[in-house]
């Protein structure tokens, strides 16, 4: 048992990193830096450069020894100059012929011969003012791995996600917030729904070609094709404004979940209930279902006892894959009955643009999908002894 | 009886022919290709409205200047109408200087709150949603067959690589990572197109992956390593006509999740911008339903369903047909 849940684990290492890596692909590569939408459209190209260096949106992306600065500009009289004064450290400005250095203690100001690759050295104390004619302004980076990516993983480590735009709070105690409402309604969600699938998922089975049968699953995947925008809006105006049986907004008591849960199941419902009715045809033609009717076994036994518990594999694994998608799954039910989860934080993050937020929630969700993966399988291993031997 | 009428009658009707038996499935068949002309119609409005065939098309594609199309004329005096009723729109003269005399409009669907007419704007919001339900198909099927059949024929590294993009992709939460992609590609359609594009190759993927693994060693691909063909040559003509049908059931399923994503990231204002998409409809209408304002919600809310249902229907009928093992599913 310990030799596959280590194996499981192992396993688990390349998609672990593939999500890591696509998320800084997506948020870091493309997405590019934040600079301007935190900053505001005027912002100056010094503080630009100041907010990028601050958060290491200058640095290279994976690795490399040089960080890019965007620090030069138009010269009026043709060429190119600095846009601003450089800091102590190492940089390369291939181009220009010299390089001025002011002291900042005293003023003075000397200047320096700029080889052919460019390389000047600023000391402490001092900053580099001009640099006429440079083509590119490079920063060299304190090591090789000094990069966006080491950056990134390194906040990752230490649970360390950038601070919210919009509510100048850490991520992670914005994240944190939400995820106890977000508990509270996706945990009910999971339990009826899932209930409630298998139950009719078993008359259906039990009922199977019948009347029945054909009834739920034309009902199922009339349930389906409802959008999810559309079953909030009805459910809201007939349960919580035609007939005023339910809250519609807010999060002070458990009678505020009933409608959001309400609504949760029943969306997912159609979906759910063709799956379980497959899981359970899969196992209703085996010998051992033929031989506990011969034997004389009663029809509710039979399919309570022996098939149900047969078919949970399918439906366990079907039930713990959907547990990652419910707190995002739970986005527009959160932020239309006000509930203040992770759903209606992202939706607010995605509705002003805080990126961090976005990308964490992301993130977050991946690594959860993750976990409940490699409980799944270890929960697998530990039901049933033939995962353990055949992989 | 000769042996090509032998064979055929020993097999029983085509998959076509027993799908085409099916009268529910013929209905669906009629309803999406009605609903296809209800969007080519959308298109030509469209287009008409836009003054040219596409943006900087050559002069002999261009026929004049870019007008407001009727689903976006806003008529003041006429809002908030019922189905069925007629409004009297009062002479006009247009920004151009056109004078528009006196005329009366029916709204078979009524009007919303600026006065447009929903019936036209249903039919924008058909165009737009088989927009993205193609236009997402075209980039995930393509990348989802061509993974899936690499995957599947080579085996090994390849396969390994194949199974680790569909892991990690998979992993992503779904619909927050659709709406990452299209905020960071601009809003707009382009960047729903690719956000949903780029999330659901996976299930094509997987799908394809585990036929090409079952037909990769059938006596028919065997001779035709013998015979020494390329790979690309046994892999593209020989395996994938014989899995082609996957294509097919995917497609229907992922034509109709396209459609109910795009309805729910235009709804959050993240999708298309300044035409009428069916998600764009429902929030404009959800604030005066309070109100008793119903028809503009209804008629979409119906849209988006049978739209939605039939092609559910018929991908349950492709795949009783093409795939009797999974009949159950």
């Amino acid at each position: 048992m310990l030799r596959y849940v280590l194996r499981r684990l192992l396993e688990m290492v390349p998609t672990t990193f593939g999500v890591l890596l696509l998320s800084f692909v997506l948020f870091y590569v493309v997405g590019g830096s934040p600079a301007q939408t935190v900053l505001g459209q005027h912002a100056t190209q010094e503080a630009i450069a100041a907010f990028d260096a601050a958060n290491g949106y200058d640095l290279p992306l994976f690795c490399g020894n040089w960080a890019e600065l965007d620090a030069l500009r138009r010269a009026p009289g043709g060429g190119t100059e600095l846009a601003f004064s450089l800091g102590p450290g190492r940089y390369a400005l291939p181009g220009a012929r010299e390089a001025v250095l002011r002291d900042v203690g005293t003023g003075a100001e000397r200047t320096l011969p700029v080889g052919a690759d460019g390389a000047v050295e600023v000391p402490e104390g001092a900053r580099l003012t001009a640099a006429d004619g440079a083509v590119a302004a490079r920063r060299h980076t304190r090591h090789f791995f000094d990069s966006q990516f080491v950056r990134y993983l390194n906040g990752l480590v230490h649970l360390d996600l950038g601070m919210s735009l919009e509510t100048k709070q850490p991520v992670t105690q914005v994240l944190l917030q939400g995820l106890l409402p977000t508990l509270s309604l996706s945990v009910p969600i999971l339990f009826f729904g899932a209930l409630f699938g298998v139950v009719l998922g078993l008359l259906c089975a039990a009922a199977q070609g019948g009347w029945l049968d054909r009834g739920i699953l034309a009902f199922s995947t009339a349930l389906m094709s409802v959008n999810y925008v559309v079953w909030i809006l009805l459910g809201q105006f007939l349960l919580g404004f035609k007939w005023p049986l339910f809250p519609i907004w807010g999060y002070e008591s458990a009678y505020y979940l009933v409608l959001p849960v309400a609504i949760g199941v029943v969306s997912a419902l159609g979906g759910d209930v063709r799956f379980y009715r497959a899981a359970i045809l899969d196992e209703i033609y085996r010998p051992y279902v033929r031989t506990a009717v011969s034997k004389g076994l009663g029809r509710g036994r039979t399919l309570f006892v022996h098939v149900l518990r047969n078919s949970l594999i399918p439906i366990v694994t079907y039930v713990s894959l959907s547990i990652p998608y419910l707190f995002t799954g739970s986005l527009l039910l959160e932020s239309f009955f006000g509930i203040p989860g992770l759903g209606s934080v992202s939706i607010n993050a995605i509705n002003s643009a805080d990126m961090s937020v976005v990308r964490a929630v992301v993130i977050f969700g991946a690594l959860l999908y993750q976990a409940v993966n490699l409980l799944t399988d270890i929960a697998y291993g530990w039901l049933d002894p033939r995962v353990r031997v055949a992989q | 009886m000769n042996a090509a009428a032998e064979t055929a009658a020993r097999r029983g009707p085509s998959a076509w022919a027993r799908l085409w038996a099916d009268k529910v499935t013929r209905l669906c068949v009629v309803a999406i290709a009605l609903y296809t002309l209800t969007a080519l119609y959308g298109e030509a409005v469209y287009r008409y409205y836009k003054g040219a065939l596409w943006e900087g098309a050559p002069a002999c594609l261009t026929w004049g200047p870019e007008r407001v199309p009727p689903y976006n004329q806003v008529h003041l005096e006429s809002r908030y109408l019922p189905p069925l009723s007629v409004a009297a729109w009062p002479a006009r003269t247009l920004a151009d200087g056109t004078a528009v005399p006196e005329t009366r409009h029916r709204y078979w669907l009524g009007s919303d709150n600026l006065g447009r007419d929903v019936l036209q704007r249903l039919v924008q919001g058909a165009r737009i949603a088989f927009h993205v339900g193609v236009m997402t198909s075209l980039i995930a099927i393509p990348l989802g067959v061509l993974l899936g059949c690499l995957g599947g024929y080579f085996g090994g590294k390849v396969d390994s690589l194949v199974v680790w993009l569909c892991a990690t992709v998979s992993a992503m939460p779904g619909l927050l990572f659709i709406l990452a992609i299209a905020l960071i590609a601009g809003k707009g359609l382009f960047g729903i197109y690719l956000g949903i594009g780029l999330t659901t190759w996976v299930s094509v993927c997987r799908n394809i992956r585990a036929e090409v693994l079952k037909h990769r060693d059938r006596a028919y691909v065997q001779a035709a390593r013998v015979l020494g063909y390329s790979h690309p040559r046994i892999l593209f003509l020989h395996i994938l006509p014989n899995v082609m049908h996957i294509v097919l059931i995917s497609f229907s399923i992922r034509f109709p999740a396209s459609v109910a994503t795009e309805v729910f990231v235009s709804f959050l204002g993240i999708g298309v911008q300044g035409e009428p998409s069916w998600g764009i409809m429902i929030n404009n209408a959800r604030a005066r339903l309070w109100q008793g304002i119903w028809w503009e919600l209804a008629f979409v809310s119906l849209a988006i369903f049978l739209l939605v249902l039939i092609f559910n229907r018929l991908a349950d009928a492709l795949r009783d047909v093409f795939d009797p093992a999974l009949r159950n599913r």
